[in-house]
């Protein structure tokens, strides 16, 4: 019943707020030439989805964005467990870590430029750099959540730290980590399209370059929204499936690292 | 001081409150107690000012109760939902005495008076979350007292504090009554509590709540937690209220047939032979 | 004070991972990873050689550095006080809240970077770019998370407002503020590192100052340990911004973390 009001106002809202768009543009209010009508960008999104040239970028864009969440979590999650369970070696990576997380991932990119040929494998490597941060972050949150109570019954049961590790630490950190996906994959986004903004090859940010020096903005506009919406997707589909999977875990890590 | 008549209540198809008269004389301090979910915090709401009763009329002061009247203080259950985190001891008691007027420094006079009153003169400059959840109700109880209701309203107070913690703040309601003389309605579930803090015992049905028993206590004054509480007046008013609350007429055995029938979710009374 | 020493102990990192960069870049002669001492020499020279009366700084620092820093502390603190009011507002009525919650869900997704070249048409290359593009980056994170923190106020909290007549303006400020305010916190902290990326990307490409820009003239130049001084500032200029939020933060949410953890 309410849930049914909410979602008929958010439609309200969204039709509302195109509607509005729209008529700024007729009435000349907001010139249609600087931002494009509402039912010209609708259109144009419309056609994009039969438009092979774009599904390519995008699907470029994506899987670069995919390969580089896979990287980062084969070298976070290990080396943020690692930091986890042994204090001596969290201690020591500690002020490497706080040293090296806010360096903004775009001030890397005219050196990733000159490190890799092809601007594809730079692109994945600033997106590696980028979605580490929030994967160690919340993999140590996580292990640092571990009921103590919990490695304890284990090890009275005769369990190594090995065990411990795989049966208790990193199934309750799981949430966290997943967490840490969740943040890791709009950041990557962001870091993706910016890199073809700025370095070229393909991709969504390539398209919309493109796009923007022919002056199509409705082009432009068209393929934002696609991006935003799939950007939306990703991230309600991620924690649908976290709030699914860890039913039993209630408590959100914090997002806490971009 | 307080009047309610016919007072109804429904959430929807579920009615709580099935026409309440109940009157409430300047400087009495009343205790409300019914089985749980009777609608007894509907009722206190509704003289509070937080809720619209679907029916009847609550006059506070011979004025209908139409928002939160000026001269009453409600202290919550949860003292730590109702003490605001963020501010010190001070300022959580001070905040509320802007709209008496004043300056900043009488405030805080008052706030520190209070407080005193309470037995917390030291916990002025902590945060609530320093405190036990004892010492957190007191803050709450000195909130109102620094507010100077004419009418204090009181829910479930000591429902989420230990039971040593639960007799020393009742004894503190009664000292504050004595020196400040104001009006309190206290509600509550616990029947032996009612009848050790009240000057008058009512007692609610279950939902639709009515009133099924008003009863005076005289107890000898002042009252003590080891000795009122072995007075044979005390056992037996307890008694009395027990019966009223879990459904039976005055003075009927437990276990009568028709109670049972009456509350079937109160668990069962020993068995009595059939008539 | 023992404390002090074994935490200065524990950055024995820092200085090891400095020194064998400087000696495996010596030795290997790699020509995009100058030694440490050669940037720091760079960044001296370049940037902190100037008059003391200029605090050090260089023409170059001058023409560069303060017009990025101005655009971001601009920028980001005056999307944050809109955003926050906004939110704040919208946060209080349900119906508003479930109106907009949608379609600022969906700027929120939007990669902020996507519209710098149609920004770019509108507002020609420079200062006003910059501060669109930061603007336009900050202020969803913080408005979705400042409308969520106003609107899941505890009705308790409410309440007592009621019942101790506290007046509207005081009820905004002393109550409904502060117990939204972790809520907003995590949405400035998301926005300072997202500023700082609108920044920088602003400047790559549509712009003739800013240290973004003269790292991107260094890097067509092959000006390797210019292009490196540039990461080091940029790297600087985050951990400082990241440090002093953190310290702000850590400042006001004291009574947060104090509830949380006896709850």
């Amino acid at each position: 019943m309410t849930n049914a009001r909410r979602t008929l106002r958010g439609v309200l809202g969204v039709a509302g707020f195109l509607l509005v768009m729209e008529a700024l543009g007729r009435t000349g209010i907001i010139d249609p030439y600087l931002i494009p009508l509402a039912s010209t960008i609708l259109t144009g999104a419309a056609r994009l989805l039969a438009n092979g040239e774009f599904l390519s970028q995008v699907g470029v864009t994506l899987s670069s964005c995919a390969i580089g969440l896979l990287l980062a979590a084969a070298v976070a999650v290990p080396l943020g467990t690692a930091m986890g369970t042994v204090p001596a070696v969290e201690r020591s990576l500690r002020p490497l870590v706080e040293f090296l997380r806010p360096i903004p991932s775009l001030a890397l990119l005219p050196l990733a430029m000159f490190l890799f040929l092809s601007g594809e494998q730079g692109k994945i490597a600033l997106i590696v750099y980028t979605s580490c941060w929030p994967l160690l972050i919340n993999t140590l949150y996580g292990l640092r959540d571990v009921d103590p109570l919990a490695k304890e019954t284990l090890r009275s049961f005769g369990f190594g730290s090995y065990d411990v590790v795989r049966l208790v630490s990193l199934p309750s950190a799981a949430p966290f980590i997943t967490t840490g996906v969740r943040i890791a994959a709009s950041v990557a986004l962001i870091v993706a399209v910016s890199v073809e903004l700025v370095a070229g090859g393909d991709g969504i940010g390539v398209f919309v370059t493109q796009a923007a020096s022919g002056n199509r903005r409705d082009v432009v506009l068209a393929a934002t929204l696609w991006t935003g919406i799939i950007g939306l997707l990703v991230n309600s589909l991620l924690a649908k499936a976290e709030s699914r999977l860890f039913r039993w875990h209630r408590a959100r890590a914090g997002e806490e690292a971009l | 001081m307080l009047e309610i008549s016919d007072l109804t209540h429904s959430y929807g198809a579920y009615q709580a409150l099935g026409g309440v008269n109940l009157t409430v004389a300047e400087g009495e301090l009343v205790c409300v107690v019914g089985p749980s979910g009777c609608g007894k915090s509907t009722l206190l709401r509704s003289i509070g000012g937080l809720l619209r009763p679907t029916g009847g009329r609550v006059l506070v002061q011979g004025r209908p109760v139409e928002k939160v009247p000026d001269d009453l203080a409600i202290v919550f259950q949860d003292y730590s939902r109702s003490l605001f985190p963020w501010m010190t001891v001070a300022d959580n008691v001070s905040l509320p005495l802007r709209r008496r007027g004043g300056d900043r420094r009488s405030r805080a006079a008052a706030a520190v008076e209070a407080l005193e009153q309470v037995g917390l003169p030291a916990a002025a400059g902590k945060y609530p979350w320093e405190l036990s959840g004892g010492m957190q109700q007191r803050v709450a109880i000195a909130r109102a007292l620094a507010y100077k209701p004419a009418l204090m309203l009181m829910d479930e107070p000591f429902g989420s504090v230990d039971a040593q913690t639960r007799e020393d703040l009742e004894d503190l309601v009664l000292q504050v009554r004595r020196s400040s003389g104001m009006t309190i309605v206290l509600i509550t579930h616990d029947i032996d509590e009612s009848v050790y803090v009240g000057d008058r015992v009512v007692v609610l049905s279950k939902s639709p709540a009515t009133v099924v028993g008003d009863l005076r206590v005289e107890l000898p004054e002042p009252r003590d937690q080891i000795a009122t509480r072995e007075h044979p007046d005390f056992v037996h008013l307890r008694a009395e209220v027990g019966r009223l609350v879990r459904g039976m007429r005055s003075g009927e055995p437990a276990a009568a047939p028709e109670a049972e029938a009456a509350s079937p979710e109160q668990e069962p009374a020993p068995a009595a032979p059939k008539a | 004070m023992k404390t002090i020493v074994s935490r200065i102990a524990w950055l024995w990192i820092l200085p090891v991972v400095l020194v064998a960069w400087e000696v495996s870049t010596r030795a290997a002669q790699a020509v995009y990873f100058p030694p440490p001492s050669v940037i720091l020499a760079r960044l001296h020279e370049l940037w902190f050689s100037g008059p003391a009366a200029h605090v050090f700084l260089t023409d170059e620092a001058a023409h560069h550095l303060l017009p990025s820093l101005g655009r971001l502390v601009v920028g980001w603190a005056g999307a944050c006080l809109v955003a926050i009011a906004a939110g704040v507002a919208l946060g209080r009525s349900a119906v508003l809240c479930d109106v907009f919650s949608p379609l600022i869900h969906f700027f929120r997704s939007v990669p902020p970077p996507l519209l710098i070249p149609i920004f770019m048409t509108m507002t020609g290359i420079g200062t006003p770019l910059q501060l669109t593009a930061i603007v336009f980056g900050v202020s969803w994170p913080v408005l979705l998370n400042s409308l969520d923190g106003a609107r899941y106020v505890d009705r308790q909290y409410l309440e007592t407002c009621e019942v101790f007549g506290i007046s509207r303006f005081r009820r905004l400020t002393r109550v409904i503020l502060p117990a939204a305010s972790p809520k907003i916190f995590a949405g400035l902290r998301i926005s300072v590192a997202l500023a700082l990326i609108m920044m920088i990307l602003s400047e790559f490409i549509g712009s003739t100052e800013g240290i973004g820009y003269r790292m991107l003239v260094a890097q067509s130049e092959l000006d390797v340990p210019t292009m490196w001084t540039a990461i080091v500032l940029l790297g600087i200029l985050g951990f400082v911004l990241n440090a002093a939020f953190l310290r702000f933060e850590r400042h006001v949410l004291t009574w947060h973390r104090g509830a949380r953890k006896t709850d």
